[in-house]
């Protein structure tokens, strides 16, 4: 990795109670997500098992393993597609349990797909409005009869959603069919459709799948403009271990579904149970 | 009528509907299409078998068999000629290009026949019956039941031990896959119409045998009827076909005696919206598992 | 105004336009007599299934889900709107026939959107195909059940009775069991034409509002609908629920245009005809509903010269349209001989910003 494109702001980060290390700045905030022995399991197979993460309110934080590890599990479990079968999550400090994955989204959370989940038949602006749903509201009635709230909240939402496209220069696509973009504009758009839920916590999983180096790149640096730009805390799930270590402040590193190494960059990559987990254990009798 | 007695005539129904279920449920499993013209096939197989026995005077089995060759052709020329172009077209298309081939044979057979009802000859398979304690059961109940038993038995056995059988399911299962790995798909696709279709017949003759009048609009009913039986078992499964076709075959006949015989359509109906608020995807469906 | 909201505000223009155009143009023929019988008799029918097609489009093209029991609806709509004009005229002598009429259409929304709303809370859960065999059955037990009902007015009194005609001497019965309905026909085209209007009017502005976006999002993808705070059963039953309501208005307008109207006019054969207009219209499309509801009530009519083919010939065509516009190999075929003229119409082509870069 060049030296000369690192992204990584060297955040100096602390030791929490739960074995997590959260950047300094957040040290004294709640943290936007803590989950406690969070796990799951599929009729006797533990999907994921004793999982303790605390992110800190604008940390960038990285969930990273082999394939199969659980990641995207993860993700499902803290969006609430699936109700953990113990442990707790926690956002901002309150309980998820029993939430749906509507409230779920209520309470700040937001999230993009591994395999993308757009709006085919819709076109960019108006998948970036489905995010802003919840945030200018009308009645099916105003809609109907076109009362004066309508067209506020429709200027508003309009407004809104080419200020957020504006920020990825995706404003122009805005009337196109969100189908019909090429791969990378479809996957900046499923980001900028998460963040217009404003949410706490934005959930990328494998934001860079796809994607070659120039493209990673920047995806790095709207990644860091997102966190610097929203106030927000992110969580990536992803394989390009150069955005990983660019851009990740805190790691944490998943295999069969159980935590084996949590830390900054630095540490991980020195971290030989993380090592054994990529590279497979060293042959003894070698020489 | 005692209990035992409408429990037989119930199966006997029900195993007409899951005859005809089966080649719903498979036809779907495989193909991944309704096949709303599939009762249809089924009053031209009764006419075929009619024709055979009425005017031409051939003898009853042949005329089956006449009816049952005939059926299999229409089905697979059905499926090459109309359904075949619609294989990337969506689910939705190729429901309504069913429904237009209902239609179509619906009007042909009135074409050709009149829309007088038949009266179908009954007396090749209800001249016997059977003693058993109290009972008498008429020789075409027990030869309906045990027809079905053994096409469920073959059936299983088919897709499970031969070659074919499994290449089936392997189309049910992921067609690209199954392409990719040489199974010839046109060919297993219009194998599973003629299968269906030849038990389409088989459901026409059995069914006009125990309701023994037949019109161009005969199959309509019994074809909705058997598609709800087929879903409530689970759509694609062919035990849940069985399954779900005696259910609604002994519901019927059962909600004609005690509650009414006027509204026996409905309660089969309602039986069957019970089950899906039960189990949603049919008795022995498997919920499909969205990966997220 | 962005160009997409140009665009839809013509398509909108454009629906109203040619509804209103042709109530005036066939005002004219009416009054210069130059209208055939046929057509004429048709007009009030033309209305009540534009209504069933736009609004099962609403829940097919929309909603993304298929309801084979919209006929139903039109069935509770028919019955109450005629038990209302019947009551109304026996309790409270009622001769102004538009005032019942207005209020037989409205009464039979309501009821048939209170039906919608308590089939569509079990039913939208349900998967795809399940969904569809449900409705199917729903609309099938609502048939059934209005064969064996009875009500009638006596001395301004409402009677009903279920299964046994229980009617006391002299009573005027508004239903009569597997008869059907009878009752003065009280519709007229230009209420025919209100309701088209309307219909339009809630459809076209629900689609195109913060609710119309999210039941389409969760019709195009539920997870991630549901992902952005969408809660999916609310908005499918919306569509559901205001489908189900202007059904019951068309099917009051329908029941209301004959003295009588029996049971098995609210098959399932009927659900599936709503459905092929619905489709070959185009899913989604509103305008494609009118057009192909006008086209194909009118043409079996038309075709009635050959009639013992006319049912006939209508399967091929529809076969035909159905292959010819869904198979990728001939649309090419027939895109590539309308390009000549496609070119006329665009002056610059349309290219996206980096778009050959892939």
């Amino acid at each position: 990795m060049t030296e000369a494109k690192r992204h990584r702001s060297d955040t100096k980060m602390v030791p929490v109670p739960s074995q997590s290390i959260v950047p300094e700045r957040d040290v004294n905030e709640l943290p936007v997500l803590e989950t406690r022995h969070l796990g799951i399991e599929f009729g006797g197979l533990k999907a994921v098992d004793d999982f303790n993460l605390t992110i800190g309110k604008t940390e960038i934080a990285g969930l990273i393993g082999p394939n199969g590890a659980g990641k995207t599990t993860v993700f499902n479990l803290l969006t609430k597609v699936y109700e953990p079968t113990s442990g707790v999550v926690l956002i901002n400090g309150k309980d998820m349990h029993g939430m749906s994955i509507v409230q779920a989204s209520r309470q700040g959370i937001a999230r993009t797909f591994q395999n993308i989940r757009l709006f085919d038949k819709m076109t960019v602006e108006e998948n970036v409005r489905i995010g802003l749903h919840n945030k200018y509201k009308y009645d099916m009635f105003s809609g109907i009869l076109r009362l004066p709230r309508y067209w506020i909240q429709e200027k508003r939402q309009h407004e809104r959603s080419m200020e957020l496209l504006d920020i990825f220069g995706m404003q122009d696509l805005a009337d196109k069919q969100a189908g019909s973009l090429p791969y990378g504009a479809q996957r900046r758009l499923e980001i900028v459709r998460a963040l217009a839920t404003e949410p706490k916590l934005l959930l990328l999983d494998e934001p860079a799948a796809g994607m070659n180096p120039h493209e990673t790149e920047e995806l790095m640096e709207n990644i860091a403009k997102i966190r610097d730009r929203f106030g927000i805390a992110i969580l990536l799930i992803e394989h390009d271990m150069s955005l990983v270590m660019g851009v990740c402040e805190g790691i944490c590193v998943l295999n069969f579904g159980r935590v084996i190494a949590k830390g900054t960059a630095d540490e991980i990559q020195a971290n030989p149970a993380v090592i054994e987990a990529y590279l497979g254990k060293r042959k003894e009798a070698e020489a | 009528m005692s209990f035992l007695e409408l429990l037989i005539n119930g199966l006997r129904l029900g195993s007409i509907y899951a005859i005809i279920a089966l080649g719903y449920t498979m036809v779907y499993g495989i193909a991944k299409m309704l096949n709303f013209a599939h009762g249809d096939i089924i009053m031209v197989g009764a006419y075929i078998a009619f024709c055979g026995i009425q005017n031409w005077g051939i003898p009853p089995v042949p005329s089956i068999l006449l009816a049952m060759l005939v059926c299999t052709v229409l089905g697979v020329a059905i499926e090459g000629l109309a359904y075949r172009p619609l294989r990337q077209a969506t689910s939705l298309a190729v429901l309504i290009t069913a429904i237009g081939m209902s239609y179509l044979l619906q009007n042909t057979a009135l074409m050709i026949w009149g829309a007088n009802t038949k009266s179908f000859p009954t007396t090749f398979i209800n001249n016997s019956s059977i003693s058993v304690g109290e009972l008498t059961i008429p020789s075409a109940t027990l030869i309906t039941i045990a027809v079905n038993i053994v096409i469920m038995v073959s059936l299983t056995l088919f897709t499970s031990k031969t070659k074919t059988g499994k290449a089936m399911r392997c189309v049910s299962e992921d067609r690209g896959a199954a392409e990719l790995m040489g199974i010839n798909v046109n060919r297993t696709i219009s194998l599973t119409f003629a299968i269906g279709s030849a038990l389409a017949a088989i459901a026409g003759v059995l069914m006009c045998s125990t309701i023994p009048s037949l019109a161009p609009t005969t199959g309509s009913m019994p074809g909705i009827k058997a598609f709800t039986a087929a879903v409530v078992g689970g759509i694609g499964s062919i035990p849940g076909a069985m399954l779900g076709g005696i259910l609604l075959g002994v519901v019927e006949i059962f909600g004609n005696y005690y509650i009414s015989t006027d509204l026996g359509d409905a309660i089969v109906f309602a039986v069957l919206i019970i089950v899906l608020l039960v189990k949603p995807a049919g008795l022995l469906g498997k919920p499909m598992r969205e990966k997220v | 105004m962005t160009k997409a909201k140009r665009k839809r505000l013509i398509y909108n223009l454009i629906t109203f336009a040619l509804v209103i155009g042709a109530y005036f143009i066939i005002q004219n023929m009416i009054a210069e007599k130059t209208i055939s019988r046929l057509l004429k008799g048709l007009l009030v029918p033309i209305c009540a299934w534009i209504v069933m097609a736009v609004s099962l489009n609403l829940v097919i093209g929309f909603s993304g889900e298929l309801s084979l029991g919209h006929a139903g609806f039109m069935c509770i709509g028919a019955y109450t709107g005629t038990i209302v004009s019947g009551w109304l005229l026996a309790a409270y002598d009622m001769q102004d026939t538009t005032l019942r009429l207005v209020l037989a259409i409205v009464s039979g929304g309501i009821v048939a959107g209170v039906f919608g709303a308590l089939i569509g809370i079990p039913v939208l859960r349900l998967r795809g195909d399940y969904l569809a065999i449900v409705t199917l059955a729903f609309g099938e037990i609502i048939r059934n059940l209005v064969k064996w009902l009875y009500v009638g007015t006596k001395d301004g009194e409402l009677c009903f009775s279920f299964l046994n005609k229980d009617m006391p001497k002299g009573v005027k019965m508004l239903v009569d069991g597997a008869q059907g309905t009878k009752e003065k026909i009280i519709s007229t085209f230009p209420a025919g034409v209100i309701l088209v209007l309307v219909t339009l009017l809630i459809v076209l502005n629900l689609v195109n509002s913060r609710a119309g976006r999210a039941i389409q999002a969760t019709r195009d993808n539920r997870i991630a609908a549901e992902s952005m705070g969408i809660s999916v059963t609310k908005y499918k039953m919306m569509a559901f629920v205001t489908a189900a309501v202007l059904a019951g208005m068309a099917g009051a307008l329908f029941g209301l245009n004959s003295t009588t109207v029996e049971p098995k006019q609210f098959s399932f054969n009927q659900s599936i005809n709503v459905l092929v207009f619905v489709v070959l219209g185009g899913l989604g499309n509103v305008l494609g509903s009118v057009i192909s509801a006008v086209f194909l009530t009118v043409l079996p009519e038309v075709l009635r010269e050959f009639s013992d083919y006319r049912m006939l010939a209508y399967a091929v065509v529809l076969i035909l349209v159905m292959i010819f516009t869904n198979n990728p190999l001939i649309r090419s075929f027939v895109d590539r001989l309308i390009s000549p003229v496609r070119a006329l119409f665009h002056r610059k082509k349309d290219t996206m910003p980096g778009g050959d870069l892939q």
